[in-house]
C-alpha cells in the first residue's frame, strides 16, 4: 500500500479523500495533549474562558513524551490510550480541531461528533516511542508547562507514520476489524 | 551473618530501571521475531517489524522503548541470613529509581495525590514488594510497567465450584476488553488463588518470568499453552488490526485458597512487557 503525504494545516477537502484504513505520512506542526491538558482546557470552555490554543485545523497528539538528551529534540514520544480523551473530545472538534492521533478505540459519541465536524482520527502504533522520536524534528512546550509530561508541546513532524482510525465519515477501522471477527 | 549495604541496592535497582527501559527483554524480542515469520497479513507483519525496530533503536541510542516508562514495580527477595547495613531499605530503592529516571531521561509519570494530580518529579515512590527468603542473597527484580496495558487488568472471585472452562472464559474476555488499547501482542500474568490481593500480585510477579520458560507445574503448563492458542486465535493481531498474535506468552503463578473462593487474577502486559533483574 502506497503511503500518502499529508501536510499540515489539514484542511477539510485534504481529510475528505482518506478513509479508514488508509496508511498516511504526516508532516508539520501538531500539538501534544493528554488527559490533564483535556481537562484544563475542558474547563475553560465549561466557564466560558477564551482557550488558549488556535484549535482551528490543528491536529492533537495523545502524548506525553519522556525528556529529550542533549542535542535531541524529544525523547521516546509513542501515543496514548485516546479512550482517557473521549468524554472532551466532542467539545475540541466544535472549536475547529481537525485532527487527533492515539492508540486505540473512540467512543460512538466521538465517532459521530468526527461525522459531523468533518474530521479524522489517526492510530499511531503504540509502544514505539523511540521509533516515532526520530520522526519529530523539534518540540516545544507551550502551554500547561508546569504539568511537565503532560504539558502541550508544539511538536514539528516529519513522515510521521499514521493509519486512518475513523475517517470523516465516521467510519471505522476497528468496526471492520470486530465484523470481520463474527 | 552476611552483611550488604543498602547503597548496593539503591544503585543495582538503578542500573536494572536503565536496562529495562533501554533494552527489550530477549525472551520478547524472540517471540516478537518468531511471531513475524508466522503471520501472513501485511500489516501485521509491518507493525511487528516496527516493534523490532524501535527495540533496536532503543537500546543503540539509550532512549526509553516507550514513552509510559511506567510506575516501577520492585520485587525483592531478600534471604534471611542477610542483614542490612547504611540505612532505609525502601529509600534506599527510591533513591534508585530517582536517579535511573532522572539520568536515564526517562519519564516522571507518578502522581502524589489522586485528587489534584500533584507530580512527584521523581518517579517515585515505586511499588515495593519485599519477601523473606532462605539464604544469604538478594534478588531484585524492576518492572516499569506502563498503564496503558495496566488499566485493563482485572480480578475475579470466581466460585469454589467454577470449572476451568469458566476461568479461561474469564481470561479471555479480559483479552478482549483490553482490546487495541492496550497495545496488544500481549503478554498475560494470570495469578491464581490466595486471596484478593494476593492473586493480583501472583499476576505482576507471573509477569517477571521469562515467556519461554516452562512452567514446573504440569498443570499450568498446559493451560497456559492452551489460553495463548485460544487467544491468538481471535484474531485480534498487533495494535488489533488483525492477525495471528494476540498475546506472545502467558504465565501463571498459583498459590492456595480458600474452600468458599477461586480468586483469578490478569495483569494484562503489553507487546513491550519491560523488566531486569540482578542478584546480590
Amino acid at each position: 500500500m502506497t503511503k500518502k503525504n499529508i501536510t499540515t494545516p489539514v484542511t477539510r477537502d485534504a481529510l475528505g479523500a482518506l478513509k479508514a484504513g488508509d496508511e498516511i505520512l504526516l508532516s508539520g506542526v501538531i500539538y501534544t495533549a493528554r488527559d490533564a491538558a483535556h481537562k484544563r482546557l475542558s474547563d475553560m470552555i465549561t466557564t466560558g474562558k477564551r482557550i488558549p490554543l488556535d484549535l482551528k485545523n490543528a491536529v492533537i497528539y495523545y502524548a506525553g513524551p519522556t525528556p529529550p538528551r542533549p542535542g535531541r529534540a524529544i525523547g521516546s514520544c509513542g501515543p496514548t490510550t485516546s479512550s482517557r480523551m473521549d468524554a472532551f473530545t466532542p467539545a475540541l472538534l466544535k472549536l475547529g480541531l481537525r485532527a487527533m492521533i492515539g492508540k486505540g478505540d473512540r467512543s460512538t459519541e466521538v465517532r459521530r461528533a468526527i461525522r459531523k465536524n468533518a474530521s479524522i482520527y489517526f492510530l499511531a502504533t503504540g509502544g514505539i516511542g523511540a521509533l516515532l522520536s526520530t520522526k519529530i524534528i523539534s518540540a516545544k512546550a507551550v502551554l500547561f508547562k508546569e504539568l511537565g509530561p503532560e504539558a502541550v508541546y508544539r511538536l514539528e513532524v516529519r513522515d510521521f507514520p499514521l493509519i486512518v482510525g475513523i475517517d470523516s465519515k465516521g467510519r471505522d477501522i476497528y468496526d471492520k476489524a470486530r465484523r470481520k471477527k463474527r | 551473618m552476611r552483611k550488604i549495604n543498602v547503597s548496593r541496592i539503591r544503585d543495582t535497582v538503578e542500573e536494572l530501571c536503565l536496562k529495562a527501559n533501554f533494552e527489550l527483554r530477549r525472551d520478547i524480542l524472540d517471540a516478537i521475531r518468531s511471531a513475524l515469520k508466522k503471520e501472513t497479513q501485511r500489516r501485521a507483519k509491518d507493525i511487528l517489524k516496527t516493534l523490532i525496530e524501535n527495540a533496536h533503536i532503543a537500546r543503540t541510542n539509550s532512549i526509553a522503548i516507550c514513552q509510559d516508562t511506567g510506575m516501577v514495580f520492585v520485587y525483592i527477595e531478600i534471604g534471611q541470613d542477610i542483614r542490612l547495613t547504611g540505612g532505609n531499605l525502601r529509600k534506599a530503592i527510591n533513591d534508585g529509581v530517582r536517579k535511573a529516571y532522572s539520568r536515564g531521561y526517562l519519564r516522571k509519570s507518578v502522581v502524589s495525590d489522586h485528587f489534584f494530580r500533584a507530580n512527584t518529579k521523581t518517579n517515585t515512590p515505586a511499588v515495593i514488594v519485599t519477601e523473606i527468603v532462605d539464604g544469604d542473597k538478594i534478588r531484585i527484580a524492576v518492572s516499569p510497567k506502563g498503564f496503558g496495558s495496566e488499566n485493563k487488568s482485572r480480578i475475579k472471585m470466581l466460585k469454589p465450584t467454577a470449572s476451568v472452562e469458566e476461568m479461561k472464559a474469564f481470561i479471555i474476555d479480559v483479552v478482549k476488553e483490553a482490546g487495541p488499547d492496550a497495545c496488544p501482542p500481549f503478554v498475560l500474568g494470570v495469578g491464581i488463588g490466595g486471596t484478593f490481593d494476593m492473586a493480583s500480585g501472583l499476576a505482576k510477579r507471573a509477569l517477571l518470568k521469562p515467556i519461554d520458560s516452562v512452567n514446573p507445574d504440569k498443570r499450568l503448563a498446559r493451560l497456559e499453552k492452551e489460553l495463548t492458542k485460544e487467544i491468538n486465535s481471535l484474531g485480534m493481531g498487533p495494535m488489533a488490526l488483525g492477525g495471528k498474535t494476540t498475546v506472545l506468552g502467558v504465565n501463571m503463578l498459583e498459590y492456595p485458597t480458600h474452600i468458599a473462593g477461586f480468586p483469578v487474577a490478569v495483569n494484562v502486559s503489553c507487546h513491550a512487557t519491560r523488566s531486569a533483574s540482578g542478584i546480590l
